[in-house]
């Protein structure tokens, strides 16, 4: 007999809806009005990073912005259930998530802006190196998750991706391991309904892409992904569990990218405006702000205390990113091996030569 | 700057000017109109008409039979186009960047490679892998690979680089009709370069090409490096040294006869190529040339490559790229005292 309990709901679970309407749910409780303040504070942190990251990208501050706009509420709960010993493994997407682990926002931001392919030190924050080639940080999330059930720790690992991501070979191997192996891992995907131009459609015929767990022996449930008060019940409990051995998770949260792929893509090419407008109305802010304020526990003068921090945020983010420091040419060879190489070095020296010849304007 | 190029096209009827990336549109089109077994897939190549353009208006030309979107699974591509091939159809796919292709290697270098020769020559198997390549667009990690010695170590494949749109418009043309499977490099740096096509010009894989005459030196070059060769000889020619130039077009199989020839003819060699130095396509070349060249060379063949790190970050770049300084320090290392 098919485990039945392990099917997710064939309705996301939203315990706040678009209008900002409380539903009660008997299995995920609605947290605290305090806790879900604290939340709101950093969606309000998060959605200033994505604009201020839109204006970056575009004065050429920024090699490249994939935005999580619209995805704020995914980005705030995946870092919120984790403990700090806990790690997360994001993609090129979860920049602001990397933030709110504690990274520094212009570190955070190194990759996208083309200095270095990481700009923190992963031990520091718990946090892995954002991955950009799909799914493949979610076979080093297992193996994490391994190593610490084979060291007897209580680590739980989130590992990110998105319902692109999940037609990978690598997606599949890494919810087989993960169940076969019964670890500590929630996998949450972020179904944002785009994979740049190919819609959802395209990527699965699954009745949703929470029912893939089923088959791998794990649980799987589906999530409103602009709902943070539902993210942070849906996605704890998948922390709990797993912390508590039992075993791994699957959570699809239905969410929506508001802005193209990145800067570089024309989302004019490949879906109407009318769809993004729809998806206008159930902006997480917007509902969890009027949620908020119907229960008394926000109110004008905390608003405007978030505003002003997440108006310095962005201005460190922008003071830092407008800075021009001269790249270290010497870094491309420093870290290729534990040791350099004798190889190496010779390179490295050859370049030197030309750089002091340049400066000293000998250069043929 | 002159070219010497035997299928230059005169200006006329059939001759247009395009960039590469309008070039490789129009040999798709114009291969899924002469060949109704071709399809074309990949990610991001129909509605988009993938993040180049390459495959821009395929989809709403021929429909979506022939030219459609799959999930996001490189060895799914290259695996069902397996198998595509082997139904007799001749699969057209797009990876969507160097880096990207690497989930697909198993089916390129387990099966893509070896399909022929294990059922001796009973399936043969008629694909083209576009793989967009190389760097110098100041893309994040991860899209900038030159990924082509992976490539050209496996035997049974054939490798394609092409430099200009003539050559891209030609070669992808002959790629698709080739009986093998083909790996058809496409310099991203390149694609908006613009140069006339001749679209009843026709290339012939497997062929070299010399770019530029020239008695001192010989340039070797193929995809990214072309530009710089060329590029290096002016500046050579401006201080009296003439410097020949050769476009390798097809990696694999290798064009011995025009690069010896080449050599040969002035007795000095400098290799270019973008990629990482160690056991890179430039080797090869060098190593070929030093065996088969070696009483017509006055100096060692050197090699003007990458770095032996991976691919710079955007801000990195510049100091990473061979560049025309780095061409003509090799040069001017070629014994030419006495
Ligand atoms: C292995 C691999 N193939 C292709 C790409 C190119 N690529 C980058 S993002 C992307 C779409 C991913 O969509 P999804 O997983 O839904 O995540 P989203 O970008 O929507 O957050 C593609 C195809 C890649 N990064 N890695």
């Amino acid at each position: 007999m098919p485990d039945r309990t392990l099917l997710p709901r064939n309705v996301p679970v939203q315990l706040i809806d678009a209008a900002g309407t409380e539903h009660p749910d008997e299995v995920y409780p609605t947290a605290s009005p305090a806790v879900l303040t604290e939340g709101y504070r950093s969606l309000v942190i998060s959605r200033r990073v994505n604009d201020q990251c839109y204006s970056l990208v575009r004065q050429g501050r920024l090699a490249v912005y994939p935005s999580s706009q619209g995805q704020e509420a995914c980005q705030v709960a995946a870092v919120s259930v984790l403990d700090d010993g806990d790690w997360l493994f994001p993609t090129y997407r979860d920049s602001v998530a990397v933030m709110l682990r504690g990274v520094a926002p212009a570190d955070a931001m190194t990759l996208l802006k083309g200095d270095w392919h990481c700009g923190y030190n992963p031990h520091e924050f718990r946090v892995a190196p954002q991955s950009t080639p799909l799914a493949t940080q979610l076979l080093h999330a297992v193996g994490f998750a391994h190593a610490a059930v084979l060291k007897g720790e209580p680590t739980v690992v989130v590992a990110l991706c998105g319902e692109g991501a999940t037609s990978e070979g690598d997606f599949h191997e890494a919810m087989n391991f993960a169940a076969v192996f019964h670890l500590p891992v929630v996998f949450f995907v972020q179904n944002n309904r785009f994979a740049i131009s190919v819609p959802l459609s395209r990527q699965s015929a699954a009745e949703s892409l929470a029912h893939k767990a089923v088959g791998y022996g794990m649980p799987g449930e589906q999530v409103d992904g602009n709902d943070l008060a539902a993210l942070l019940a849906v996605l704890g409990s998948a922390v709990d569990r797993a912390r508590a051995g039992g075993g791994p998770s699957l959570v699809e949260a239905h969410t929506y990218r508001m802005q193209a792929h990145t800067n570089a893509d024309d989302d004019t090419r490949y879906r109407d405006s009318a769809e993004v407008q729809e998806w206008v109305a159930r902006d997480p802010l917007v509902r969890l702000r009027s949620y908020l304020r119907g229960k008394d526990a926000l109110d004008d003068t905390t608003e405007a205390a978030f505003a002003a921090e997440a108006d310095e945020v962005a201005a460190t983010l922008r003071t830092a990113l407008n800075a021009d420091i001269a790249p270290d040419a010497a870094e491309l060879f420093r870290h290729v091996y534990a040791t350099s190489t004798p190889q190496l070095e010779e390179q490295w020296a050859s370049l030197q030569g030309e750089l002091e010849r340049s400066a000293e304007g000998t250069t043929p | 700057m002159t070219m010497l190029r035997e299928d230059q096209p005169q200006v006329g009827a059939g001759v247009e000017t395009l960039s590469m990336a309008a070039a490789l549109n129009r040999a798709l089109a114009d291969e899924l109109a002469a060949d109704d077994r071709v399809v074309v897939f990949g990610e991001d190549i129909g509605a988009l008409g993938g993040v180049f353009r390459i495959t821009d208006g395929l989809t709403a030309r021929f429909g979506e039979k022939r030219c459609f979107d799959t999930p996001i699974a490189e060895a799914g591509i290259v695996g069902s186009a397996v198998g595509m091939a082997m139904n007799g159809l001749r699969p057209v796919v797009e990876m969507q960047f160097d880096a990207f292709a690497y989930p697909a290697f198993e089916q390129v270098v387990s099966h893509v490679a070896k399909m022929g020769n294990r059922t001796r020559g009973a399936v043969r198997l008629p694909i083209v892998i576009r793989i967009p390549y190389a760097g110098g667009i100041g893309g994040v990690e991860h899209h900038c690979d030159s990924s082509e010695a992976y490539y050209v170590h496996t035997p049974g494949l054939t490798v394609v680089a092409p430099s200009n749109p003539q050559d891209a418009y030609s070669l992808l043309r002959e790629a698709i009709r080739f009986p093998d499977p083909v790996i058809f490099l496409e310099p991203k740096k390149l694609y908006w370069a613009k140069g006339s096509v001749d679209v009843s010009s026709t290339a012939t894989i497997g062929s070299a090409q010399v770019v530029r005459e020239g008695t001192d030196a010989t340039l070797i070059a193929y995809g990214t490096s072309v530009p710089i060769a060329l590029e290096a000889a002016d500046a050579a020619a401006a201080e009296g040294r003439s410097l020949q130039v050769v476009d390798l077009r097809t990696l694999s199989p290798f064009d011995d006869a025009t690069v010896d020839a080449a050599v040969r003819s002035t007795g000095r060699a400098v290799v270019i190529a973008e990629a990482p130095g160690f056991a890179s396509m430039a080797s090869e070349v060098a190593a070929r040339i030093s065996e088969r060249c070696f009483s017509w060379l006055e100096a060692p063949v050197r090699r003007v490559t990458g770095f032996d790190i991976p691919y710079a970050p955007p801000k990195l770049e510049h100091f990473y790229l061979p560049d025309v300084d780095r061409v003509l320090d090799a040069v001017d290392s070629l014994y030419w005292e006495d």
